[in-house]
């Protein structure tokens, strides 16, 4: 699956875009796994520091995710 | 830059500026069932948190702005009885004082106008993927999201 970080989030990770290749079925399972790949992803990535939104809709963990999907990881909006 | 616009709802995520006036005339144009129009506009300003601002940039989740916004216009008519519903908001980077979103709601009566904006904006704040980054004399600064929005959002 293709996988998104915007904002600060891409900043501080560097990194814009990954493709995921593993067997993952939620947010929960997609946010563990890549909060492995380090310390800053770990904190970074933590539940209430990063939303996901999955295919253009904000996720919360329980929601189920495919190989087709689009996952984004990013930090709460201040737009507006 | 994304664009919907169908006979009621006109949804636009654009770099360039918007014109007050404009969006007003296409809110009240041979519309006589209405009887009200509310506005607001959103400025860049010069102090937040406590830090002086020189200019702002706007980024954002292109694929799903567009998508967010007009989630939160339907969610918005299924709560009132509302006529025509205009949502703007730029990105890029933007000066002092300049616009920055513009939400514009008519409807028969003023109650559902005024309920109607200010929960577009309310929404758009904790809702649409756009984030802002602070140009100030101390160098650049991604805005951090305030509570009180996430309150203001939670009343509806």
């Amino acid at each position: 699956m293709k996988v998104l970080f915007f904002a600060q989030l891409r900043e501080v990770l560097d990194c814009h875009t990954l493709d995921i290749q593993a067997q993952l079925n939620s947010v929960a399972d997609l946010r563990a796994q890549l909060q492995q790949k380090g310390e800053l992803w770990q904190e970074y990535l933590a539940e209430g520091k990063a939303l996901a939104a999955v295919n253009q809709t904000l996720a919360t963990e329980d929601t189920t995710i495919t190989a087709s999907d689009e996952v984004a990881f990013f930090p709460p909006v201040t737009g507006g | 830059m994304a664009q919907a616009h169908t006979d009621i709802d006109f949804i636009a995520v654009q770099r360039e500026d918007f014109s007050l006036a404009v969006e007003y005339a296409k809110l009240c144009e041979n519309n006589s069932r209405d009887g009200a129009v509310v506005t607001f506009t959103g400025l860049v300003r010069d102090l937040n948190q406590g830090r002086s601002v020189s200019s702002l940039t706007l980024e954002h989740y292109p694929a799903m702005t567009h998508k967010a916004l007009q989630e939160i216009v339907q969610d918005a008519r299924s709560r009132w009885q509302l006529g025509r519903i205009r949502v703007i908001h730029r990105v890029g980077r933007l000066q002092l004082n300049e616009q920055i979103v513009f939400v514009g709601v008519s409807a028969c009566h003023r109650g559902d106008a005024f309920a109607a904006c200010e929960f577009i904006m309310d929404y758009l704040k904790t809702r649409a993927p756009l984030w802002k980054k602070e140009q100030t004399d101390s160098g650049e600064h991604w805005v951090e999201a305030k509570q009180t929005d996430q309150h203001q959002a939670r009343r509806w």
